[in-house]
């Protein structure tokens, strides 16, 4: 068998158990028996790199899709894909959606009582440069209400969506804001092993703040590298 | 520089009308080579319950069996309108439908080949990883010598293969868990 191409998380390190009890919805939707182990064949180290998606200018500014301003704050939120050998991701699709600033979506299943706002729809796209970099500017999303148990509340929150460069690198995540005092209450943070929490809270980056418009925000995304001795031949 | 893994967080039940509001279901352009096929994918909780909040994408090779990746250098075609990438919400009836067209096989690092399947990543509210799972063809001759489906205990392995209904729909139902627990995999 020749040698394994990326390298596999250690369990209980980095990512959240499936059945974490605190966070209710995980109850009957994780798997209760062991992940099958796969070798890495094609169809584990191919994945869609969606290089032919056209992307319009103003995709990764989600305060201009619309006819006017949103409300709230204007922010930047920017940072590097990388891997774990900290090699950048070049041209990786970077996905966010968020709440707006009152904390609703523009989702027909968010009955929170708290305004929509008509310049706001809460979704972007950006794609990383050749050493990673992506940029949005969008406004800070607001807390939110959830049902999950008694007076719930969502920390402040950016959901992400990455492709990196295989199958075996998807990752879906959430960016959070540092010092939330939120953060401390809610389980889907919390269902990430202690020693990781804080890899998802973007960091404040007095440098890129631009005057006079927005604060800025950094977050750096990490997916997983390859193992030192690539396969050979595939 | 080692960097430590960003987590993974679920999706979320939000996801829908920004991340997913360009449709992806049909994954092959007219005039693609190959069988043209349909996928049904119903997603359930352990309960049995459907689940009407996920996102299911799919990854496959074209029909000579070669994927559209740099990583795939293998001298075979590739079809101009045809990436292998698909991403469907599920309905109200916990649906989520692709078409497509019939994969071709892919090799295996120790030797031979696989059988013809389609990579499956499975997302939903409650989902707090990514659950990587496949789909398989009934009645595929070459499922009895296919490497991974060797890796699955034999009970378990129906879990993985779709069956074709009376109007010709690959059907597949997933279940996050319970008694038909679909077989995940670490990959
Ligand atoms: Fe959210």
């Amino acid at each position: 068998m020749k040698e394994e191409t990326y390298r596999r998380p250690v369990a209980g390190q980095d990512h959240p158990a499936n059945l974490s009890p605190a966070y209710k919805s995980t109850v009957s939707r994780s798997p209760s028996r062991p992940a099958i182990v796969l070798p890495h064949s094609l169809s584990e180290i191919t994945g869609p790199l969606l290089r032919e998606e056209r992307l319009d200018s103003v995709e990764n500014d989600l305060t201009r899709r619309r006819m006017g301003e949103p409300l709230g704050e204007r922010i930047i939120v920017q940072g590097r894909v990388l891997d774990e050998n900290g090699k950048p991701v070049p041209e990786a699709l970077v996905e966010i959606w968020q709440c707006n600033a009152a904390g609703r979506y523009h989702h027909p299943g968010d009955q929170h009582d708290a305004p929509l706002d008509p310049n706001f729809y809460g979704g972007g796209r950006a794609r990383a440069d050749a050493d990673g970099n992506y940029k949005f500017i969008t406004i800070k999303p607001g807390a939110y209400p959830w049902g999950n148990h008694h007076n719930a509340w969502r920390p402040a929150h950016i959901h992400f969506s990455l492709f990196g460069p295989a199958f075996a690198t998807r990752l879906i995540t959430q960016m959070y804001f540092p010092q939330d005092p939120l953060l401390a209450f809610d389980p889907i943070y919390n269902s990430v092993p202690e020693a990781a929490r804080a890899r998802l809270q973007a960091a404040f980056d007095m440098e890129a703040t631009q005057p006079q418009w927005a604060l800025a925000y950094r977050f750096d995304i990490v997916l997983r590298g390859r193992n030192a001795t690539p396969m050979e031949n595939t | 520089m080692s960097r430590a893994l960003t987590p993974s967080q679920t999706i979320g039940p939000f996801y829908f009308g920004t991340l997913a509001n360009a449709y992806r279901h049909d994954l092959a352009m007219p005039g693609v080579a190959g069988e043209r096929i349909e996928i049904a994918l119903t997603l359930h909780d352990a309960a049995g319950a459907i689940v009407p909040d996920g996102l299911l994408e799919v990854w496959q090779a074209n029909s000579h069996g070669r994927y559209n990746h740099p990583e795939d250098r293998r001298n075979l075609p590739l079809d101009a309108g045809f990436e292998g990438y698909g991403r469907a919400s599920t309905d109200t009836q916990g649906c989520a439908r692709f078409g497509t067209v019939k994969p071709g096989r892919v090799p295996w690092p120790a030797g031979g080949l696989q059988a013809a399947h389609v990579n499956i990543s499975v997302f939903a509210r409650g989902v707090l990883n990514r659950l990587a799972t496949r789909l398989y063809f009934d009645g595929d001759p070459a499922l009895a010598e296919d490497p991974v489906l060797k890796l699955v205990e034999p009970e378990r392995r129906a879990t993985l293969i779709a069956k074709r209904d009376a109007a010709g729909v690959w059907r597949l139902p997933l279940y996050l868990g319970g008694p038909n627990e679909t077989v995940f995999f670490d990959c």
